[in-house]
């Protein structure tokens, strides 16, 4: 990976996490994450695959500071991420997060334009309550949601979950962010309803130089859509590269072993006649 | 009736009746040959689930079966007409000649009986004469030929993982020879290296046992790569069906062109991604 000029970029570097586990009387610690480091440029995106209990997401919420790393930093433009205060506050207008679960992501009490107005005013304490509306209903169609003032009064249980995390998106972009950490943004998605929020993702990447950081546990998505590839597991990254590159050429048993087991429907056939060889062999 | 049928199920209905009803399988009509994969794709909301609970008789208030007819044809002999079975019979059907593993392996085993009690029950109820040391014999011998081993049969649900449990849940499944399996997205909630483990055992024991599966996903990849056929649903009806060589290589309904393209290909094309490396992003560094 080459050195990025620190202006204008996200870095992470060499963060650790470890979580303390307790069990009556005695505790145990859990290396979740261990030196992990990136860097995050306007207008590209870095993909971090893994399996459940890689570390993965704990590497999201320490970049979005939902976590404090054990060791090692964050830093946006070159300066350490804050830790408090207003300076936290301006911090995480510029870095948003998109969850897994759309479900659990919105307040079912809230319209949606209350989702987006409420960080649009709370970043912006002069804005008028008619220019944060003017402003979400804008949002709103940024991310499809069309026409957006149609949406504004509708509350979570009335869209559909790719609709849930096109709002998601949008209030994340309400503050201003500068870059996205997105989590499993289409895991729990319908599978035809996935390539529209992830090409919308994209769209904005492209258009308006966000910066993205893409948690999955799919290697096909993560291929199309980063432009680097980390691979974590036991929270450690054992391969990174330009993203064809890893996925195309592997160099790591663990990530030839990950894409060994995606489904492939150009190996049609080919397991069962496997299978089938080795039980006729068994048999003999 | 061609003899290398195993199930039939004609002109299948199933509504849940509430207020407004919900029609959600609509004339369904699809036959599973003896030892074959089926595959049903398809995306939440189609029915997929519905259908299969219907074949196998799971249907719960207010779900009900408006019309078809699903027979089963023994391999002893005779045909079954499962929508007319009641009480006993139903019950001695029921995974006796199909049965089935769900989604979510933890929610379909019981978390306060050991995987010993969970697996002698299937054969206390379904084969009364049997022995406890016959039981036992039998349990460890289901244990091992789904790769777990026969020691764990004193643990608890929670102390196997996701996949050693999805593999208890075959075992017992695999529990009285059943000719017809029904797998509910056996795998969907796995890692990926595990959920291949498991796909390939699956497809080991079809192969040695001959047993017939109706595997339902909404993953056509995975469907295409180890199903003989696959029917496509959407909203409660089929609108494709054919070998999954023909799905992929041929697809006639726009829907399934939909639902491939959905995945972009691991190796190859984008599918229906748009994303184009535009000069900055791409390829560098």
């Amino acid at each position: 990976m080459t050195d990025v000029h620190s202006e204008g970029s996200l870095e992470a570097r060499g963060l650790v996490k470890d979580f303390r586990l307790r069990s009556g009387f005695h505790v145990t610690t859990l290396h979740a994450v261990q030196d992990v480091s990136f860097t995050l440029t306007p207008g590209r995106t870095v993909a971090v695959v893994g399996e459940s209990g890689s570390g993965k997401s704990t590497v999201a919420r320490m970049i979005a500071k939902l976590e404090s790393p054990t060791a090692g930093q964050v830093l946006l433009d070159g300066s350490p991420s804050p830790e408090r205060g207003k300076a936290l506050t301006d911090y995480r207008r510029q870095v948003q997060m998109v969850f897994q679960d759309p479900f659990a992501s919105l307040n079912p009490f809230h319209t949606i334009a209350h989702h987006i107005e409420r960080p649009l005013r709370l970043h912006n304490p002069r804005m008028t309550a008619e220019e944060a509306h003017a402003r979400a209903v804008e949002l709103l169609d940024r991310v499809r949601l069309t026409p957006g003032e149609k949406f504004m009064m509708r509350r979570p249980h009335e869209l559909s979950g790719g609709q849930r995390q096109r709002a998601a998106i949008a209030r994340a972009l309400a503050p201003g962010a500068r870059f996205i950490v997105a989590d499993e943004p289409v895991s729990m998605l319908d599978v035809s309803i996935r390539l529209g929020v992830l090409n919308l993702l994209a769209d904005l990447q492209r258009q308006e130089g966000i910066g993205v950081l893409y948690i999955t546990h799919d290697l096909a998505t993560a291929r199309h859509f980063s432009d680097e590839i980390l691979v974590m597991r036991y929270g450690q990254v054992v391969e990174r590269g330009p993203a064809d590159e890893v996925i195309l050429n592997p160099q790591h048993e663990y990530t030839k072993a990950l894409r060994e087991a995606a489904a492939d429907p150009d190996r049609l056939g080919q397991l069962r006649d496997e299978v089938r060889h080795a039980s006729a062999q068994g048999a003999q | 009736m061609s003899s290398d049928i195993v199930l039939e199920a004609t002109d299948v209905s199933i509504t849940y009746a509430v207020e407004p009803p919900v029609n959600a399988v609509k004339n369904v009509s699809l036959s599973l040959r003896r030892g074959e994969i089926l595959g049903l794709a398809g995306e939440s909301g189609c029915g997929k689930t519905t259908l299969a609970y219907g074949l196998n008789r799971l249907l719960k208030a207010p779900a009900v079966m408006t019309s078809g007819e699903v027979v089963l044809h023994d391999r002893e002999g005779g045909d079954i007409d499962v929508v007319s079975l009641t009480g006993d019979e139903l019950r001695r059907f029921r995974w006796d000649k199909v049965s089935m593993v769900f989604q979510g392996s933890m929610n379909s085993l019981s978390p306060v009986l050991t995987v010993r009690k969970q697996l002698h029950d299937v054969l206390t109820t379904h084969r009364p004469g049997m022995s406890k040391g016959e039981r036992d014999q039998r349990a460890a011998e289901l244990l091992t030929l789904v790769g777990v081993d026969p020691a764990r049969m004193a643990s608890f649900p929670h102390q196997l993982s996701g996949g050693m449990r999805q593999r208890v849940m075959i075992a017992m499944a695999l529990a009285l020879n059943p000719q017809v399996m029904i797998m509910d997205e056996p795998t969907t909630a796995l890692d990926v290296v595990v959920q291949r483990g498991i796909i390939r055992e699956i497809m080991r024991l079809r192969e040695e046992l001959g047993f017939a599966i109706i595997f339902i996903t909404h993953d056509l990849p995975l469907l295409i790569e180890i199903a003989d056929r696959i029917v496509v649903m959407l909203e409660g009806e089929i609108v494709e069906e054919g070998t999954a060589e023909q799905i992929y290589r041929n697809p006639q309904s726009d829907y399934t062109r939909k639902l491939l393209s959905s995945f972009p290909s691991l190796t190859g094309e984008r599918g229906g991604f748009v994303r184009s490396g535009n000069g900055s992003s791409g390829g560098e560094s």
